[in-house]
């Protein structure tokens, strides 16, 4: 039984008031708080066994390293990863995304090679494949987005040629709330034999993910949008590319042995993370992923699906005048994320107005720029929820927002 | 909600009057400055054109922007506040403005200003919005460093 009031206590911000007001966290999507569990993991690691990894024989070390290998494993499995040894540690989605743009896209990626995009990437997965594309000459490619914020699938097959060597997508975005079909890309990308790359990083924490059905090369994920510690995020990628990909960055721990002329790499993963890698928070998100796993990824998604059909007819009931709500308005394709523009009331002053009723929500270009630019708004208000939001909370925000188009059109209280 | 929470920003109302209906908003047929401001982190944005009498008057004031309401009424409390000043009284105005907008909070800058610009001194009880109230006077800075 999912028991929203019960897995509130286990965060202790979430009873924190703000301006006297009882705190509505609805900006999940920058970042989740975090469970005592989890914060407790970080002070157990500290006060019991605080150690380097992989190099002492002490007993704390090898305690720490038990630790922060069980942690891989952990989130190995949470993503069903056949192996651990293909989950590589990163500081978020953004490292890793960097990561796959060096030590996959240089020697992958060749003058004329065609790389496609999504019109709704997060600029963590923009960016990094057009400073490639300018290395290397090589094409950037969009697939066109419909009115309702899903992607035209239609026009995919066309787009994916023989000189496509990457399909990248966002899973969920942070912006829409869309969820994409990126099995069928990815499909469609090995048809033509270019590899599939998913952004998980707002799909991880909010739904099962499972690498080997949805047959991805790589996943990238943050680990402080799932519960866990900021500072930690992760790679996966399937052992046959990452067999064959160079190190990111060298120096200690990702070699096996060095002279004073060369070095050879160790194993993988630890060939990819160089230098003492983030031991507490690894073992934070660890514990983040036990969180997680004892509520059911199921039930997670289950309960923020019912919060965002909620959401959809409390705002559809309100019939905001001026408001204009984005993304699709089917919650099986669609996260629990509220992007909107109101016509009268600028997006700061809707969020600061938000802020004075307890209401924390996100306002801005949400890093998605030329994807917000294309909605023909300069910022929108976004509203994301998570495992522990309510209806109640939905009923609270639905009546600020109300409140907040009176004050600022008609000066009436 | 307490409406007095809401009313410390947009204090006394004088911010929302001049978020819905900026002052100065006429086009000028002549000027002789122009400046402009854009944060493009929100894509908010502030604009004047200045007609001047003789040397160093100003005489005229347009201003245009877009964004929030604390962006739009400070552009047009700044344009009100700025016409009949000769050139350097203006740039003395934006300094003082400028440097008061970003004392620390305890600290008393009320009677800094006179009149409705006084209005946006609130808007300091906010720090992540003192960067909206300052852009008009960056754009200020813009069309007077001309005459420096």
């Amino acid at each position: 039984m999912y028991d929203v009031e019960k897995i509130r206590d286990d965060f202790p911000i979430l009873s924190k008031k703000v301006y006297g007001n009882p705190l509505v966290y609805l900006d999940n999507a920058a970042t989740s708080q975090k469970p005592r569990q989890v914060i407790d993991s970080l002070v157990d690691y500290y006060e019991n066994y605080n150690a380097n990894v992989h190099r002492g024989v002490h007993t704390l070390s090898m305690e720490a390293t038990d630790r922060f290998e069980e942690a891989r494993e952990k989130v190995a499995r949470f993503i069903n990863s056949e192996s651990s040894d293909l989950v590589v540690w990163t500081r978020n989605a953004s490292e890793s995304l960097n990561l796959i743009a060096y030590s996959w896209g240089e020697d992958n990626v060749h003058e004329g090679d065609e790389i496609l995009l999504t019109p709704m990437e997060h600029h963590s997965n923009l960016v990094p494949w057009q400073e490639l594309a300018r290395r290397k000459n090589a094409v950037i490619k969009f697939i066109p987005m419909l009115e309702n914020g899903t992607l035209d699938m239609d026009e995919v097959d066309d787009l994916i040629t023989e000189r496509t060597v990457l399909v990248s997508a966002v899973h969920m975005s942070n912006a829409l709330g869309t969820i994409n079909p990126v099995r069928e890309l990815g499909e469609k990308a090995h048809r033509q034999g270019a590899k599939i790359l998913v952004d998980g990083a707002q799909s991880v924490p909010h739904m099962p993910t499972n690498v080997q059905e949805l047959d991805c090369d790589f996943l990238v994920f943050s680990g402080h949008k799932m519960l866990g510690p900021t500072g930690i995020g992760a790679l996966y990628v399937k052992r046959d590319i990452l067999n064959t990909m160079e190190p990111f960055l060298t120096g200690g721990e990702m070699v096996l042995e060095v002279s004073y002329q060369e070095a050879s790499w160790a194993d993988l993963p630890m060939r990819f993370e160089a230098g003492t890698p983030n031991i507490a928070d690894s073992i934070g998100l660890g514990s983040a992923v036990d969180y997680l796993n004892n509520l059911g990824m199921e039930n997670v998604r289950t309960h923020e699906k019912n919060l965002t059909s909620y959401a959809l007819n409390r705002f559809e009931e309100a019939d905001l005048e001026g408001m204009d709500l984005f993304g699709p308005s089917d919650p099986e394709i669609r996260g629990g994320v509220f992007s909107f523009n109101t016509v009268d009331v600028h997006p700061h002053d809707m969020g600061t107005f938000l802020d004075r009723m307890g209401i924390a929500v996100r306002t801005g270009h949400h890093c998605a720029m030329p994807l917000v630019r294309s909605l023909g708004v300069a910022a929108t208000v976004r509203a994301s929820f998570y495992l522990y939001n309510t209806e109640r909370e939905v009923d609270i925000l639905v009546d600020g927002v109300t409140e907040a188009l009176r004050y600022f059109r008609d000066g009436s209280e | 909600m307490d409406q007095n929470n809401i009313d410390d920003i947009y204090r006394d109302r004088i911010i929302l009057d001049h978020c819905r209906n900026p002052r100065n908003t006429s086009p000028i047929d002549h000027f002789d400055l122009v400046g402009d401001a854009v944060n493009p982190f929100c894509g908010d944005e502030s604009h004047f054109q200045i007609a001047l009498k003789g040397e160093n008057l100003i005489e005229r004031i347009q201003f245009s922007g877009e964004g929030c309401a604390i962006n739009m009424a400070s552009g047009s409390l700044l344009s009100e506040a700025v016409t009949g000043l000769t050139v350097k009284e203006a740039g003395q105005l934006a300094i003082r403005f400028v440097e008061s907008m970003r004392k620390p909070i305890g600290e008393n800058v009320e009677g800094t200003f006179i009149g409705e610009l006084s209005a946006l001194i609130s808007v300091r009880n906010f720090p992540v919005r003192v960067k909206c109230a300052l852009l008009a006077w960056s754009a200020l800075e813009d069309a007077i460093s001309e005459r420096k």
